[in-house]
């Protein structure tokens, strides 16, 4: 039995509650904390009751309680650390994450900004401490891109990478493919659809696919990149004509995130990709291809959004530290 | 390329089946009797196309073979690739666009296909290079990326086949 305390009660946090509470995973929920409160019990809380509570009042515990409070104070071995953080601070998920792993506690986390910003410092945080952090969650939803890098390729070396890391964007370049829609009829058609936030600008300038793979090269080659190394351009400027010109050559327009190390590359824009390249993929579906020695190309296609893909990442981190570290409860 | 070979039964499938060991692939075979070289001979002239840096080991077998090469023609440009821009293409200069490109000598434009909307908006286009190499392919790039930059234009390039 490993016992979480969940920082968060947006959709990825109801969504990693709802399953727990659900499924018997051998996960037991500790404590729970929302902007605006927070709520613990040592014996495991009564989940459907925090749900609705949530639901209700829009808090899940007493008020007066901060999320560090309980991130410092309540019984757990494993953080679940998806508060509302902007990507581009880190914030407050960065001192959540510290504060947790000074307690020599794990850390899952779906927020991007901390992985992105500060990788090196909390991953050395966590290994002085003898904990974990994971963050599955932050590329690519409920693809298991981490997982199949450290362990399914586990001693292949990573040559490129290619992918579809916005589901918002690819939406877009679907339907103006698809329907001959103008990039403005597109966004706001996903904006009806829920696909776009209100300000949109962080998607489809490319800056969300920048920071996931900002994570990914920091994760697989350890290269200390960031956001500014990436040459960014966004979907914004596409023209209706432009897809029908690629479509007339059996192609389509795609945002492609890459990185190859040899060639110093770091990129994200918009490309030309025939339709049946397996990047080529539909709607919000999320996609990455992987160049290796010795598997060759691996391309995995899912979902890249949602509250229960995005709880199926973390349940599978939760889980792994589980079966690797925590011995008894 | 124009080769002389003899005429004699199976000879021109003897010039000829070294090109497909090089990786050739043939396009045109043109022979005559050629009335000055005497009746012992036959010049034949073949168009193909040749992966590059293979040419040599073509001219090695063929002498192999006792074929005797007149000619070899021009090479071709071989690579090709699309890109699209977007942009105000009319009132940056497309001749000029396209003129950076084919000034290079080892690149050139070979398809143009435009779509302009109303006055005023970004006009989209599919232009497509031809080049000699893989290098020279990336050095029209490298051309057309600068000039997209300094004239404000979206360069949407392919994404590059994966090794």
């Amino acid at each position: 039995m490993i016992r979480i305390a969940i920082v968060g009660m947006g959709s990825v946090g109801r969504g990693v509650a709802d399953i727990v509470g659900k499924k018997d995973l051998g996960i037991v929920i500790t404590a729970v904390a929302d902007s605006r409160s927070g709520r613990i019990d040592p014996n495991g809380l009564d989940i459907p009751a925090l749900l609705a509570q949530k639901k209700k009042t829009g808090k899940c515990g007493e008020s007066g309680r901060s999320a560090l409070d309980i991130i410092q104070n309540a019984e757990y071995d494993l953080l679940v650390e998806v508060s509302p953080t902007n990507a581009l601070s880190g914030e407050p998920a960065i001192t959540h994450i510290r504060a947790a792993l000074a307690r020599k506690k794990h850390v899952v986390t779906s927020n991007k900004g901390p992985i992105a910003l500060a990788f090196e410092e909390l991953q050395n945080l966590a290994e002085r401490n003898g904990v974990s952090l994971r963050y599955e969650a932050t590329v690519a939803g409920a693809i298991p891109i981490m997982h199949s890098l450290e362990h399914g390729l586990a001693g292949n070396e990573i040559l490129a990478l290619y992918g579809v890391l916005n589901g918002t964007c690819n939406y877009i370049l679907t339907r103006m493919a698809a329907e001959g829609l103008t990039y403005e009829q597109a966004l706001l058609e996903a904006r009806e659809l829920g696909y776009a936030e209100a300000d949109s600008t962080y998607d489809v300038k490319g800056i969300d696919a920048a920071i996931k793979l900002v994570i990914l090269a920091n994760t697989i080659w350890g290269n200390r990149v960031k956001l500014s190394d990436v040459a960014c351009t966004g979907i914004d400027l596409l023209t209706a004509e432009s897809l029908k010109l690629a479509e007339a050559e059996g192609c389509t327009i795609r945002l492609i995130a890459e990185a190859i190390p040899r060639k110093n590359l770091l990129r994200v824009s918009p490309r030309i990709l025939e339709k049946t390249h397996p990047l080529v993929v539909d709607g919000t579906l999320n996609a990455l291809t992987l160049e290796t020695d010795m598997a060759k190309e691996i391309t995995l296609i899912g979902r890249g959004a949602g509250s229960v893909e995005a709880a199926s990442a973390i349940i599978g981190d939760i889980l792994f530290i589980s079966s690797s570290h925590v011995k008894g409860a | 390329m124009k080769l002389e070979v003899k005429d004699s039964p199976g000879q021109l499938v003897a010039a000829l089946k070294p090109i497909s060991d090089a990786g050739g692939n043939i396009q045109a075979v043109i022979h005559q009797h050629n009335p000055d070289s005497g009746s012992d001979t036959l010049v034949v002239r073949i168009v193909l196309e040749l992966p590059e840096g293979r040419l040599e080991n073509l001219i090695a077998l063929l002498k192999e073979q006792d074929v005797h090469i007149q000619r070899i023609g021009e090479e071709r440009l071989l690579y090709r690739l699309t890109v699209i821009l977007i942009g105000h293409l009319m009132h940056t200069d497309l001749s000029d666009t396209i003129d950076q490109i084919d000034s290079t000598g080892f690149a050139e434009v070979s398809e143009l296909a435009m779509s302009l909307p109303a006055v005023n908006e970004r006009a989209s286009s599919r232009i497509t290079i031809k080049a000699l190499s893989k290098d020279d392919m990336e050095s029209a790039l490298a051309i057309l990326r600068r000039v997209s930059l300094q004239k404000f234009l979206l360069l949407i390039e392919p994404l590059e086949e994966i090794a």
